[in-house]
């Protein structure tokens, strides 16, 4: 068990962005709501699965909702605490730790709010490595955990208990729901894990992994490094492609961003990659060729100064760089294929990585 | 229609005088410690050259002086915030992403209050009204008289501030309020951290504005007084007054204003070539395209409505070192007439570059005739590679555009660049800034979330509303022009939502009867 210092919290802000991957939302106001409760002395301890015993309880969180909405609405690190404390109500047991459901972007930041409330650490985990849209795109789905229960709280008191459904795609569509009559953003505690669930199906390491990724960064821009390059260096990524971005097409369909990104060498070679999104990178074209695709980790970074891009923001002209980091090896075994392979986004290519030539 | 513009820059400060859109005399004075002076100086030169600055329909400042105020945390005053929205955004107070210093200044009391809206219009919660009028109350005993007031999603329903700002003018006796609704958009901090800026301003803006009003009278002017905006649009004096935060970049605007309408192109790449700098921006339509992310102003955190510029360190004044082949980013600035080679200095700036490589006739040129001639040429190549990048960083889309040149130091940009169609260069160019706040028109704007609509049906009722507003702000309903309109999805909220942003702007057609208004 480590105690987190507030350097490693701003550098899990800017890898937590990275491990996005063009999705999950800023984490800037979770890291404004983590900077005032260090101020304000509480502390958050970051132990690795291997601590936890077998039958401890580990509380699942995030938000779940409209990233847009969480502008007005501004994340309460209270109600992310909340949301577990009905979970331990409704199971009339304590939670050993919490960890998230996703290290990308905001949620990353998530167990950590919950935490500094709760007084117990964030295990070193999660079940994304990344960020993606569905619930079912995880690695506890892929191990067959069960989805249930799930409590999703607002900050006006109203609060639910999803006791049992059926499947993980059940589970999507009803706190969907849930989280949108609260207003399109809910806090929520997905189904508990137990020690020994988080040891066999958590994808280990991912915030300090998210921690490192920022500080590598954060010091390569002190030093005025190449930060880009001190990625790839501490995450063996790789380098795909570097540009400017030419074209950049978004639509919405059922309540996803979707679209592509074109994004064309600086020489006169005429080559271009587009990558496909569906509010992530998913997969990254040459011609009719895929080059990288889900569950690799795509990142498109700013080429100065190695900030991640969202699919949101991202917009002509500006010069970016993408990068390959590996997936994790839950994800690649056919039923994780399953949940993340280029299938589960409608692709009909077969996956291969980038990391196998 | 006679008007006179008017830049009130850093070092300069640019009058002229234009007439049917043609400039007819321009003049260049230093800015005073004392603003006002330099802008009478400047006035009593247009009309000493003959100038007719009585005979004028309206006087348009552009000022950089409440953004200096922030930077440089002057004159600034405490500010009530009074913010909408619990038993939400409590975890985040006003002031919470502020530098401190500026923070100790402005920060004068902090009430977060039940109500507000959800991003559907629907409400989030009844609006406190006891409390709110307790947090009036403790504003008036705490001698605090100006209040910024925040709500969630107010820029979608703005009742709740409304409400809130009535009840302050029934409490507080000569209250000034900013409701954040009038500032911006969704985002509640950075909206927030703009009405909260505002609200310092406000004795400034009277200051200053008031300044601006009393040289023009004491000059004999009696046209009404307007000043630009960030967006390339104006203000009256009195909405200027209540919004100085709408001021803060307008010199970069009024620059690429100005070079649209001397070159009379509406679609291009401006590059403003100064002593020390080089902004490059894209007009649109003939307006400057908008960032379209978060602006830092003075440290604090906000979305206003600013121009997308690139500045390089690449001007007349830019230091050259022909060692290790290498140009600026510092500059000797408006030392030039001194330190410059040609001037009889020591120092190698791009002016004498220039004299040397034959394209300016300036100073002495004999002083930089024993420059070799591949030195020249080298740091020619190197500014126009430097120049060529950051034309192709400002472009929206591919193929070649045409770049309008404007600025003291113009003739650093070369005739041919690789992605540019044609270079323009423009009579007056040197005093764009001056210009451009003289054919500045007035603006209606909409940033709006749509849900279970087509785009065009969105499209059509933010243009709608957007015209609504232009209107009440002055602009001639036949002037009206959509400037720029974005639908933009939404990510996880149902009913195919889209955040539509339309921007319509008009000509100040009814001077005469704003004058009246204003007067």
């Amino acid at each position: 068990m480590i105690e987190l210092g507030l350097e490693d919290i701003e550098a899990l802000a800017v890898g937590a962005w990275i491990l996005g991957t063009g999705g999950g939302g800023s984490p800037y106001h979770a890291l404004l709501n983590l900077r005032r409760l260090y101020e304000s002395g509480l502390r958050i301890q970051l132990i690795s699965p291997a601590e936890l015993d077998d039958d401890d309880r580990v509380a699942v969180v995030s938000f779940q909702g409209a990233p847009l909405v969480l502008q007005e609405r501004l994340v309460d690190s209270r109600s992310c605490a909340r949301a577990v404390e009905l979970m331990q109500e409704y199971l009339g047991r304590t939670f050993r730790a919490v960890m998230g459901i996703e290290v990308g972007g905001g949620n990353g930041m998530q167990p950590l709010l919950a935490a500094a409330h709760l007084g117990i650490p964030v295990v070193d985990a999660d079940s994304m490595g990344r960020a993606y849209p569905e619930a079912q795109m995880t690695t506890f789905a892929v191990g067959g955990l069960s989805p249930a229960p799930l409590t999703s709280v607002d900050p006006r008191g109203n609060e639910v208990v999803v006791a049992n459904v059926g499947t993980w795609k059940w589970m999507e569509r009803t706190s969907r729901k849930i989280c949108t009559e609260f207003g399109s953003i809910a806090n929520t505690c997905k189904a508990p894990r137990s020690g020994a669930e988080v040891k066999a199906w958590g994808i280990r390491g991912s915030t300090s992994k998210a921690i490192r990724l920022g500080r590598a960064v954060r010091q390569a821009r002190q030093h005025h490094e190449d930060p880009i390059e001190a990625i790839l260096r501490i995450e063996s990524g790789k380098l795909l492609f570097s540009g400017k971005v030419v074209e950049v097409d978004r639509r919405t369909t059922e309540g996803f961003l979707r679209g592509k990104a074109t994004i064309a060498a600086p020489d006169a070679s005429e080559d271009k990659i587009i990558i496909d999104f569906q509010n992530e990178w998913i997969v990254a074209w040459r011609g009719q060729e895929p080059v990288a695709m889900s569950p690799d980790l795509i990142c498109v970074l700013d080429s100065d100064t190695g900030e991640a891009l969202g699919t949101e923001i991202i917009r002509y002209g500006q010069r970016v760089t993408i990068i390959a980091l590996p997936a994790p090896p839950l994800f690649l075994t056919p039923r994780g294929l399953e949940h993340v392979g280029p299938h589960a986004f409608g692709y009909d290519i077969p996956f291969r990585s980038v990391f196998v030539q | 229609m006679k008007r006179v513009g008017i830049d009130v820059g850093g070092t300069n400060t640019d009058a002229i005088l234009i007439n049917d859109g043609v400039v007819e005399y321009s003049v260049k004075v230093a800015t005073t410690p004392n603003i006002t002076d330099g802008m009478i100086g400047a006035l009593k030169l247009v009309a000493e050259r003959g100038g007719d600055i009585r005979g004028i329909d309206a006087v348009m400042v552009g000022t950089t002086h409440f953004i200096n105020a922030v930077v440089q945390r002057k004159d600034l005053k405490p500010v009530g915030a009074i913010r909408i929205g619990s038993p939400a955004t409590t975890a985040l107070p006003p002031f919470c992403d502020w530098p401190r210093d500026l923070a100790d200044l402005i920060l004068g009391g902090v009430w977060i209050v039940e109500g507000g809206h959800d991003y559907d219009g629907r409400r989030f919660m009844p609006l406190d009204l006891v409390a709110v009028r307790s947090a009036a109350r403790q504003i008036r005993d705490a001698g605090l008289r100006s209040v910024a007031v925040t709500a969630m999603f107010s820029p979608l329903d703005p009742q709740d501030e409304s409400t809130v700002a009535e009840i302050l003018e029934q409490e507080v006796p000569d209250v000034r309020v900013t409701s954040s609704h009038r500032l911006g958009r969704i985002g509640l901090l950075e909206r927030e951290n703009a009405a909260l800026l505002n609200a310092s301003l406000a004795d400034l803006a009277d200051d200053v504005i008031g300044g601006f009003r009393k040289a023009i009278s004491r000059l004999g002017i009696t046209a009404p007084l307007f000043i630009t905006q960030n967006d390339g649009t104006i203000a009256s004096a009195q909405r200027a007054i209540e919004f100085p935060v709408f001021s803060f970049a307008s010199g970069a605007t009024n620059s690429m204003r100005g070079a649209a309408h001397l070159s009379n192109i509406n679609k291009a790449v401006v590059a403003d070539v100064g002593g020390t700098t080089t902004d490059f921006g894209h007009l649109r339509q003939g307006f400057p395209r908008e960032a379209n992310s978060v602006v830092h102003v003075g440290g604090v955190r906000t979305f206003f409505r600013m121009p997308d510029v690139v500045s390089i360190g690449v001007g007349g004044g830019t230091l050259v070192d022909p060692e290790r082949l290498t140009i600026g980013p510092q500059s000797v600035g408006f030392r030039l007439t001194e330190q410059a080679l040609i001037f009889g200095g020591d120092r190698l700036t791009l002016t004498d570059i220039a004299v040397a490589a034959g394209i300016l006739d300036l100073g002495d040129r004999s002083r930089v005739a024993r420059i070799k001639s591949s030195l020249v040429k080298d740091v020619l190549s190197l500014v126009k590679s430097r120049v060529e990048d950051n034309i192709d960083r400002i472009k929206t889309e591919a193929g070649d555009v045409t770049l309008i040149v404007v600025g003291g130091g113009g003739f650093l940009i070369p005739e041919q660049i690789e992605g540019v169609a044609h270079v323009v260069r423009v009579a007056n160019g040197d005093c764009a800034n001056a210009v451009g706040a003289a054919v500045a028109q007035v603006c209606g704007e909409v940033d709006q979330i749509f849900q279970d609509v087509s785009r065009t049906d969105a499209i059509l009722e933010a243009s709608s509303i957007a015209k609504q507003r232009a209107v009440d702000a002055g602009a001639s309903t036949k002037s009206l022009v959509i400037v720029d309109e974005e639908a933009i999805p939404v990510a996880y909220l149902p009913g195919n939502a889209m955040r539509v942003r339309v921007r319509i702007v008009g000509d100040i057609e009814a001077v005469k009867n704003l004058q009246l208004s204003t007067a």
